[in-house]
């Protein structure tokens, strides 16, 4: 894919790329040579699933292949929190919050409630403590929305 | 709520070691793209390409990893319509109904969390994924039909613009500390 292609243009992708990313969603199977089981699968040489997903990965497409770890059960700390910014201190303050290396994802959304973030801190107790240095530094309140119960997470994307 | 991220979950129990704190530090920001990624992971952290297999096993059984997966850009793939639904759904009927909304096709995640009253009334999320925002509000309306009187009010949030996405960097906390 070329270096201009705008980062969230939609991407064309052939029918080995959709395979690939269809098959690959639902998880690697952990076990010798993964790629080459999964490449049989698909009815494609190991070789060409590596080369796929490599450029699938440069190009954006996939923002990451990896284990995804429960960070909760890796004894860390999670949590969905939001604020409210008013428009014309948006963009300055998105790049405060941003700068918390604590901030994994954070989203601009449609709402009073515009800037919703997730926090991934190395112990539960970190959290209130992250969150009270993000009100510090913006001058926002910060409504922290942890999980009480999680019913599911399971994303899988057709293409 | 101050317990919700604890009871079974606060950490990553027994036996897990100080190798496989090295495996998780070593591919939380990916897995190698090679023909044997075990071994390529291994190189890195002192380790035979079947022990890092082992070890990655025993943790997706333990629910440690939750899977090993492609991660894709949501937008790139045409999925541009990215709402999420809360629902404002009462006290002694979630538990059910989250469970009825999580089975529900095109629910990626579905939490139950607190509101903040008199500001965000809403108890329950939803994250459903369109190709465009008709598709999305389909959806959401066959979730407004399952859960029917139980829920007060909802709405769906669109994101618009991705203003970070670097995923979680786990500094995983040593066995002796958690």
């Amino acid at each position: 894919m070329s270096a201009s292609t705008t980062k969230n243009d939609i991407a064309e992708l052939d029918n080995i790329d959709r395979q690939v990313i269809n098959r690959l969603q639902d998880g690697l199977p952990i076990v010798e040579a993964p790629f080459a089981v999964v490449a049989k699968e698909l009815g494609i040489e190991e070789q060409v699933l590596l080369e796929r997903l490599h450029g699938l990965r440069e190009s954006g497409v996939l923002s990451r292949f990896g284990p995804m770890y429960h960070a909760e059960r890796l004894g860390g700390g999670l949590t969905l929190a939001a604020m409210a910014i008013p428009e014309i201190y948006f963009n300055a303050v998105a790049e405060e919050v941003n700068a918390f290396a604590e901030v994994a994802h954070n989203y601009r959304r449609e709402h009073r409630l515009n800037m919703w973030f997730v926090l991934a801190t190395e112990t539960p107790e970190r959290i209130p403590e992250v969150i009270a240095a993000i009100e510090a530094a913006t001058g926002y309140p910060v409504y922290n929305m942890p999980k009480q119960e999680e019913f599911h997470v399971r994303l899988h994307l057709p293409v | 709520m101050s317990d919700s991220t604890s009871r079974s979950e606060s950490s990553a129990g027994a036996g897990f070691d100080e190798q496989d704190r090295a495996i998780v530090l070593a591919t939380q920001s990916g897995l190698p793209l090679v023909s044997d990624p075990w071994a390529a992971v291994g190189a890195q952290v002192g380790m035979s390409a079947e022990d890092v297999r082992r070890r990655m096993q025993r943790m997706q059984e333990s629910g440690i990893i939750r899977r090993i997966a492609a991660v894709p850009n949501h937008y790139r793939l045409g999925y541009v319509a990215n709402g999420m639904t809360v629902w404002d759904i009462e006290d002694d009927k979630i538990d059910r109904l989250g469970r009825e909304v999580a089975r529900h096709p095109g629910v990626s995640h579905c939490y139950r969390r607190p509101r903040h009253l008199p500001e965000w009334p809403y108890n329950l999320f939803a994250m459903l994924h369109g190709r465009s925002r008709e598709e999305v509000e389909r959806q959401a309306q066959a979730l407004a039909a399952l859960l029917g009187s139980a829920c007060r009010d909802h709405r769906i949030l669109y994101s618009s613009r991705i203003l970070k996405k670097t995923g979680l960097r786990l500094a995983v906390n040593s066995p002796g500390r958690t």
